[in-house]
């Protein structure tokens, strides 16, 4: 019961503190609103794979609200079911390169000496050789349409950048006096790392993710739109705008929405996100957090 | 206290050099010091002059880059794991500033029963809370209720300040090292943790190596113990409190005695002034050549000061002073 | 001094129940609660008081330098000269430009770390002087160099200095300098020697007392530390929760405190010279100026408190001759 009590406190101090921010609170909806949009309502619309050959670019209209594309499809069942690829692998693609950032960066900076050097020396190599072109080269020799294996070399994009950052946040972490006291007091390395170090750092970490997670949307949509990079089915908002693009939506005052409609899901997802940090610094914030 | 007794610390010749933009900077050069258990030292000097980082190196947190630091007769460098522990624990530093030395994320409860819990100290969370009462009552935190479950953020200075005291208090240790543990606090609340200080001194029998700027202060806290003087990371004097207070000798200790302002308006504008030759305050990157204090010394004489550096000469009633010119007056009048 | 004797028993300045607050998150912060002194033609007055007691932002006010947040409730700020009164809080911005450094210049807590770091100080007093229509560079160089010297400053050595190449006494010794260029009537200097080594200190203080004998002007010094208020004022004036708690000459506040806060405050700092006297604490912490404690701002740590102090607050009242304390039971109080 109290156990109960305890979480459902957390998440009211938690909400209350995404609302302190007002830009961040508007991220906050946004996410749930992209989330909602996402995983829920392809529950309720099906994803429509019929082409009508009579429909084709229909304005929007009772029957098609967002109108139709170039097979005549319905534009927001597309929409609605283009979201769930992007949204996971960008989540994925910011939890995996964060969190080799956070490994390799908390080692380089608390080990030191050698370590330190070599894993400094990876960065450096990694951030000198152009890593979007061996990525395009890499598209075409597998077939990547596997979530996982996609948000895995996504984040090989990302890893070195945020790697040197956590380990600078680790350095200057280390030397504050009451890391000293800890080590005075003999505490051990899990402590030091994981009760003084980390909490300190989460603000930090969880930023460094929302944004690692919107070069991922922007890594995808590049991938998707040079062509190197397909889905099973087909959907996704950057498979929309390819396909739209490349059909020549744009020459037409009715297919507008055909380009527009996931343009927008995508903008605004990435504006969501990019707000929501704004809250994250709150809710990370011990001064905020009283009484858990 | 018996003279002859084994130091509980000894530091013997240690300097420290840190590297600064490609440049070597000698923060502490070949200071010795010898604290009996149960003794009080302070140091004191300006800023910069290598204070906190002989403190650091009496806890352990620094290197030496030479010399030896010795607890209870061994070098610690040099001691196993297990006696290395044991003396981690036994000397704490509290650190100058409140504000940079409690973690921000953590309650006063949970910074302070850490050490307790992860030395076994006590058995379970239960006997932590009680401990960690029993703490925060010695440094005067009263009700202890009202501040086991605070952030660090949401207590004053001095508060913050008795938590980082209590917090040392956890490992029972037997030296205290205080780095300007009162500096950084308002003057209403400096004396109320100055007497919290002195009272852990005498119940507890604490040995302290007092670190101030604060020529007043060391006077107060250390009045039965011994003052030590650096000036650009040597030690220059070292002797009891009254004397070093009343009779300084070294004329960089006679300057800044001089020099104090006083909160009495009578004492400070009647006190004699003793004029340097000059203003300027020499860089560490640039150290004067033989007794570093020469290009401002009053006393200077050519030929003798910049030449050599002065060693610590015993010049009686137990004060040592690194001086020139003094070491040979006092030598005369012995003669004499 | 026959201007000075026409204007004979004129303030310099006289301010008359200020009130500033910043709003915050918790509740507004009475910075200034209804402060209310004079400063007198040529006089030293020390403010002193603990951190976050109101000192700077009471300063700042006087020169109308408040950040945007801040808001003066209500008061009144009239500075004299030659008979002429000028009333600070209406003036407008071109009067206010005049006024700073004219009439009154401040030196800014911390300003060490505040002069341009990409200007040679040479460039400093030139560019101040032109902001305020001095533009005969020959003129203003000279009196630069006149008042080095007077700072005890090498001129030929300082004025083409960069701010980094001058150590932190030198930095504010030339602050110090530049405000006197326009020949301001009043000065204000917050915490001049708060974060300088003691041998520093020493060189600003005598610097100090030395200007105090050659120039003409009001000073006014915000600082927490008490003895150098011991050294320099005419006059002291203690300041606790933004507000002004008693104010008397050096000697009066020093010897015969009549305000237990004075009286505690001067107790519980160490001096090296003299007998070893016991040192007196006082209980408690600060106070919240979000919430100040009804009656009596002190008295949750006051040992003369009664119940009167904590419902009624009192005011200003004339305890000697030339002495006023805020205090109930000032007649109790005894050094
Ligand atoms: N810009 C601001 N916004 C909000 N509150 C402020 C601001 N500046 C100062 N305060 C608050 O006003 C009060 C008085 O501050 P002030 O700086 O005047 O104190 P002080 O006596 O000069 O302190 P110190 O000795 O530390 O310089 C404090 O509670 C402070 O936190
Ligand atoms: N980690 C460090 N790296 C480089 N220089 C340092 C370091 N710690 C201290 N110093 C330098 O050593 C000198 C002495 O410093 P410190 O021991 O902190 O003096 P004090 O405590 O007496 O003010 C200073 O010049 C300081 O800048
Ligand atoms: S050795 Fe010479 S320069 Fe140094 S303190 Fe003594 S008299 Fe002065
Ligand atoms: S009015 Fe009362 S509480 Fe306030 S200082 Fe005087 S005696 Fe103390
Ligand atoms: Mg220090
Ligand atoms: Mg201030």
């Amino acid at each position: 019961m109290t156990f109960v009590r305890g979480i459902a406190n957390w998440f009211g101090q938690t909400l209350r503190l995404i609302a302190r921010n007002k830009a961040g609170f508007l991220g906050f909806i946004g996410l749930l609103f992209f989330i909602f949009l996402a995983f829920v309502m392809p529950l309720f619309v099906p994803l429509d794979k019929t082409s009508r050959v009579d429909k084709i670019y229909n304005p929007p209209s009772a029957e098609h609200i967002l109108g139709t594309d170039f097979q005549g499809r319905d534009i927001f069942s597309l929409v609605v079911h283009g979201g769930r690829d992007v949204i996971v692998i960008a989540f994925l693609t910011g939890a995996i390169s964060t969190f080799i950032a956070v490994v390799l960066g908390s080692i380089s900076a608390l080990l030191g000496g050698a370590v330190d050097s070599a894993i400094m020396a990876a960065t450096d190599f990694w951030l000198a050789i152009p890593t979007f072109p061996l990525l395009a080269v890499l598209a075409t020799q597998i077939k990547l349409n596997d979530v996982w294996l996609l948000s895995l070399i996504l984040a090989l994009l990302s890893w070195a950048t945020l790697t040197r950052a956590i380990r600078s946040q680790v350095l200057s972490l280390r030397q504050r006096d009451y890391v000293e006291a800890a080590r005075s007091l003999g505490m051990s390395h899990r402590h030091i790392i994981f009760k003084e170090i980390l909490p300190n750092m989460m603000s930090y970490i969880a930023i460094s993710l929302v944004f690692a997670m919107t070069a991922a949307v922007y890594a995808q949509g590049g991938l998707v739109f040079l062509g190197l990079l397909s889905f099973s089915d087909n959907n996704s908002w950057a498979v929309t705008i390819q396909l739209a693009w490349t059909r020549g939506a744009i020459f037409f005052k009715d297919s507008f929405l055909n380009i527009m409609a996931p343009v927008a899901a995508i903008a605004l997802f990435q504006l969501s996100l990019v707000l929501f940090t704004r809250s994250l610094e709150e809710i990370f914030n011990p001064r905020l957090r009283v009484g858990v | 206290m018996t003279v002859n007794a084994t130091p509980i610390i000894e530091l013997d010749r240690v300097s420290r050099v840190f590297e600064q933009r490609r440049r070597q900077v000698k923060a502490v050069d070949a200071v010795s010091l010898a604290v009996q258990e149960g003794e009080v030292v302070c140091l004191v000097g300006e800023s910069g002059c290598g204070k906190t980082t002989t403190g650091k190196m009496i806890a352990g947190l620094i290197h030496p880059s030479g010399g030896e630091v010795r607890y209870a007769g061994k070098n610690i460098w040099a001691m196993s794991k297990d006696e290395f522990r044991r003396y981690r624990l036994a000397v704490q530093l509290i650190h100058q500033d409140p504000y940079a030395s409690l973690n921000p994320a953590h309650t006063v409860y949970g910074i302070m029963s850490a050490p307790l819990l992860q030395h076994g100290i006590v058995a379970n969370h239960k006997q932590a809370r009680e401990r960690v009462r029993d703490l925060l009552r010695t440094v005067d935190l009263t009700p202890p209720d009202d501040f086991l479950d605070k952030y660090p953020h949401q207590l004053s200075g001095g508060q913050r300040q008795r938590v980082s005291v209590a917090r040392a208090l956890t490992v029972s240790p037997k030296v205290i090292v205080a780095d300007e543990a009162v500096s950084m606090v308002d003057v209403s609340i400096r004396v109320s943790l100055l007497n919290m200080l002195s009272r852990l001194k005498r119940d507890l029998g604490v040995t302290f190596i007092f670190i101030t700027h604060d020529l007043a202060v060391a006077k107060h806290f250390a009045w039965e113990g011994r003052i030590a003087v650096m000036y650009l990371g040597r030690m220059i004097e070292i002797g009891r409190t009254p004397q070093i207070i009343n009779h300084p000798q070294h004329p960089y200790t006679r300057a800044l005695l001089s020099a104090i302002p006083e909160a009495d308006p009578r004492i400070t504008r009647t006190k004699e002034r003793l004029q340097l030759r000059s203003l300027d305050i020499p860089s560490l990157l640039n150290i004067p050549s033989g007794c570093s204090f020469h290009p401002r010394c009053p006393l200077f004489e050519a030929g003798l000061c910049e030449v050599s550096v002065p060693p610590l000469a015993d010049v009686g009633d137990g004060t040592r002073v690194a001086c020139h010119v003094v070491a040979r007056e006092r030598a005369k009048e012995v003669v004499a | 001094m026959s201007e000075n004797a026409k204007t004979a028993g004129e303030p310099a300045l006289l301010v008359e129940d200020l009130w500033v607050e910043y709003p915050a998150r918790r509740g507004v912060v009475k910075a200034v609660r209804g402060v209310s002194f004079e400063l007198r033609r040529g006089e030293t007055l020390a403010l002193i008081g603990e951190s976050g007691s109101g000192k700077t932002t009471l300063g700042l006010a006087l020169v109308r330098l408040l950040p945007k947040a801040a808001r003066i409730k209500q008061g009144r700020i009239m500075y004299y000269r030659n008979g002429t009164s000028q009333d600070v809080l209406a003036l407008n911005a071109e009067q206010l430009r005049r006024f700073r450094w004219q009439e009154c210049a401040m030196v800014f807590q911390g300003a060490q770390n505040a002069l341009n770091p990409v200007l040679r100080i040479e460039a400093q007093f030139l560019d101040t002087a032109r902001a305020h229509g001095m533009t005969d560079a020959k003129a203003v160089r000279e009196r630069a160099i006149e008042l080095l010297k007077m700072v005890q400053l090498d001129p030929q050595r300082v004025m083409h200095s960069f701010p980094h190449e001058l150590s932190g006494g030198m930095r504010q010794r030339v602050l110090i300098a530049l405000g006197l260029l326009l020949q301001p009537q009043v000065i204000i200097l917050d915490e001049p020697t708060t974060a300088l080594d003691i041998l520093t200190q020493r060189s600003v203080i005598e610097v100090l007392r030395r200007l105090r004998t050659q120039l003409d002007f009001s000073l006014i010094f915000i600082s927490h530390d008490l003895s150098l208020a011991a050294e320099l004022a005419d006059r002291v004036a203690t300041v606790y929760a933004g507000a002004i708690v008693e104010i008397g000459s050096v000697y009066d506040i020093f010897e015969r405190p009549r305000h237990p806060y004075t009286l505690a405050l001067t107790r519980s700092v160490p001096t090296v010279t003299g007998e070893m006297h016991p040192l007196a604490s006082i209980p408690g912490s600060p106070p919240d100026l979000i919430n100040p404690p009804l009656g009596c701002a002190f008295h949750p740590r006051c040992p003369y408190a009664t119940d009167q102090c904590r419902s009624q607050e009192p005011r200003l009242e004339r305890v000697g001759d030339d002495q006023f304390a805020a205090c109930w039971h000032w007649q109790e109080v005894k050094p």
